[in-house]
């Protein structure tokens, strides 16, 4: 097959010229090894290329000429071709006119000065997505307002179904991880508390834990997986597709039509599913310390009304809207940064998920501090 | 342009029969027959939803055809093995919007065909892809750019000079022109010309441009009631007695096309 092809090449040289008689396929294949041979060649006289037993000749091969010629022309000599078909000398002819002409980049700044420069921009940057987020926050606040005060505008279809998406369909998923948490916090509470006699606390334990942190930032967590993503990756690719553009065009604010539903279908939902877990950490909690340490699923109960505040509660779920906000905020501004290619897309959707997570996990911490300094 | 030489006497380096292409109930193509003679460029016409991209994406085996054979120089394409695979060096294939890699720089894109070829030289290969950017009418720098910083247009010729980095002896081209200025879509139909007839290329072309239809195609195979119903060169095609057909042939937009060619040929 020529697809196989080699090419053989023989020089001759007379007083008067220099006669090259190539062989063979000259093509992409053979192109490399022919110009390793014809490295060597010095242009001390007129070069006459002879292709007569050349069986076929593609742009590689073409180039390799081209670049003969050129370098023929820069040495002083000329360089004549022979026996060449109309077709080789069209893709030539083609493939001299398309010779790239070299461009010089501007260079990259390099060292320390390259250093701060992108140290700056990061800065920059960060103090710039956090001022937009905060901006994101009060565009939402704000059509919040007005809807409060046009309510016919409002999409109540919308927020029903985002409800039934953001909070319905999580119940599963945050039932079954409270449930395992409450379990594990049993089992390795009961571990340490046998130790000192002190079994019962574990109710205490347990009860404090889930309803003040665990419950509500572990379903925050979920819910930031879960619904982060899908709000960058819906309205990222509503943006991808123009959806958005056309919106404005049609006279309809995205904000009202597209993030007001969300946001506030998981500010909705969000403390209802913290409840939930909060129930089912307890119960995943007692079931356990029944198994475990023989606390009786009614002594668990009093013990629990007993020895655990309902401010712990309260505690938790206070900070449900706060994470409901976070999370719905950094999704929807999230898919509202996507590009027109389907790479950003989803490098914002995953990006998004990585932001929530950790702005849920910052506002926990400030919470903490905050509860702890007010003496709660 | 179609020359002296009736079909009969070339080489079909495409030969499809019985084709059929189903999508659930929804038949696309029934009983199709083409053949693809070499060195020629023929266009491939019809309505939206005849089945002008799924035939491309059959041919070149990214469909499986509920039945029918296909052969593309002689390899059947549905077939497995040796023979098949050589084909992969032998086609090149242009998307609709390029279909470039888009974690790669275009000179990367058009690179990677090439890293298949034994005993290429890392720079030789990167002239040559420096080669086809320019041939394809891009600027040197857009080399270094990445899918997502080009236009439309610009990606379309990324998408050719990557379809061309073998010297293919087939380029299927899917919709070349849609989207570009008149300006863009008359430069690459001269492009597409020339490429093929100084590489001898058969291209298969798959376009809703009646100026390019007019400019560069040797023949033009019309789909439409599932089927190829009728190829033949332009001439043939204003002589065709189907409704659409005459619609399309015979239209105000093919009406001014063809004066602009009939006008371009006196020249």
């Amino acid at each position: 097959m020529a697809e196989q092809g080699r090419i053989e090449l023989d020089l001759s040289e007379t007083a008067t010229e220099a006669v090259l008689r190539l062989s063979g396929v000259l093509s992409v294949r053979t192109v490399s090894p022919l110009r390793d041979r014809l490295s060597a060649l010095n242009f001390d006289r007129p070069l006459v290329v002879d292709l007569a037993s050349v069986e076929r000749i593609d742009t590689a091969g073409a180039w390799l000429l081209a670049e003969l010629e050129a370098r023929a022309t820069a040495n002083g000599a000329s360089l004549a071709l022979r026996n060449a078909g109309d077709t080789t000398m069209q893709l030539l002819d083609n493939v001299r006119q398309a010779r790239p002409q070299r461009e010089e980049r501007p260079p990259a700044p390099r060292g320390v000065r390259a250093l701060l420069d992108q140290t700056g921009r990061a800065v920059v940057g960060t103090a710039g997505y956090f001022a937009d987020l905060t901006g994101f926050l009060g565009l939402f606040l704000a059509r919040l307002a007005r809807l409060l005060r046009h309510p016919s505008q409002f999409r109540l279809t919308a927020l029903v179904a985002h409800c039934e998406d953001v909070g319905l369909r999580a119940v599963p998923i945050v039932a079954l991880m409270s449930f395992l948490i409450g379990v594990v916090l049993a089992f390795q509470g009961s571990e340490q508390l046998r130790q000192f006699g002190a079994e019962v606390f574990v109710v205490d334990l347990i009860a404090i834990s889930v309803l003040r942190e665990l419950g509500i930032l572990l379903t925050a967590i979920i819910v930031a997986g879960r619904t982060a993503s899908a709000f960058t990756a819906a309205i990222g690719s509503m943006k991808m597709r123009e959806e958005i553009d056309a919106m404005r065009t049609l006279g309809l604010d995205p904000a009202v039509m597209l993030f007001v539903p969300r946001i506030l279908a998981l500010l909705l939902m969000l403390p209802i599913l913290g409840l939930i877990a909060d129930f089912m950490g307890l119960f995943g909690g007692a079931l356990m310390a029944w198994l475990e340490l023989g606390i009786s699923p009614s002594m668990f109960v009093t013990r629990l009304i007993e020895g655990t505040g309902v401010g712990h509660l309260f505690v938790g779920l206070v900070k449900a809207p706060a994470f409901a906000l976070i999370i719905g905020v950094v999704g929807c501004h999230a898919g509202m940064q996507v590009k027109g290619n389907a790479e950003s897309l989803g490098r914002m959707t995953s990006g998004a998920v990585v932001a929530a997570i950790f702005a849920v996990i910052l506002a926990d911490a400030l919470f903490s501090v905050f509860f702890a300094k007010v003496g709660i | 342009m179609s020359g002296a030489v009736t079909p009969a006497e070339r080489e079909a380096v495409i030969r499809v029969r019985g084709l059929k292409n189903q999508f659930g109930n929804h038949v696309v193509h029934e009983d199709l027959d083409l053949d693809v003679y070499r060195g020629e460029i023929l266009g491939v016409v019809g309505g939206s939803g005849t089945g002008k991209s799924v035939l491309l994406r059959t041919i070149t085996g990214l469909q499986t055809p509920a039945a029918g054979e296909i052969e593309v120089f002689g390899v059947d394409v549905l077939a497995r093995g040796a023979g098949r695979d050589s084909l992969d060096d032998r086609w090149g294939v242009m998307f609709q919007d390029g279909a470039l890699f888009s974690s790669l720089t275009v000179r990367e894109n058009i690179e990677v065909p090439m890293k298949a070829v034994p005993g290429l030289a890392p720079d030789i290969r990167r002239e040559l892809a420096d080669l086809k950017i320019s041939m394809v009418g891009l600027p040197y720098l857009a080399g270094d750019l990445y899918p997502s910083e080009l236009s439309g247009g610009m990606r379309k010729r990324a998408g050719l000079a990557r379809a061309l980095a073998l010297d293919p002896e087939i380029v299927f081209l899917d919709e070349p022109t849609a989207g570009l200025d008149p300006i863009g879509a008359a430069a690459f139909d001269t492009l597409i010309r020339n490429l093929s007839q100084s590489l001898g290329l058969t291209v298969f072309l798959v376009t809703h441009d009646l100026d390019t239809l007019y400019a560069i195609c040797d023949r033009i195979a019309v789909l439409s009631e599932r089927r190829v119903l009728v190829t033949g060169s332009l001439d043939d095609m204003l002589e065709v007695d189907d409704p659409w057909v005459r619609e399309y042939f015979h239209g105000p937009r093919a009406r001014a096309a063809f004066a602009d060619s009939e006008a371009g040929r006196g020249d």
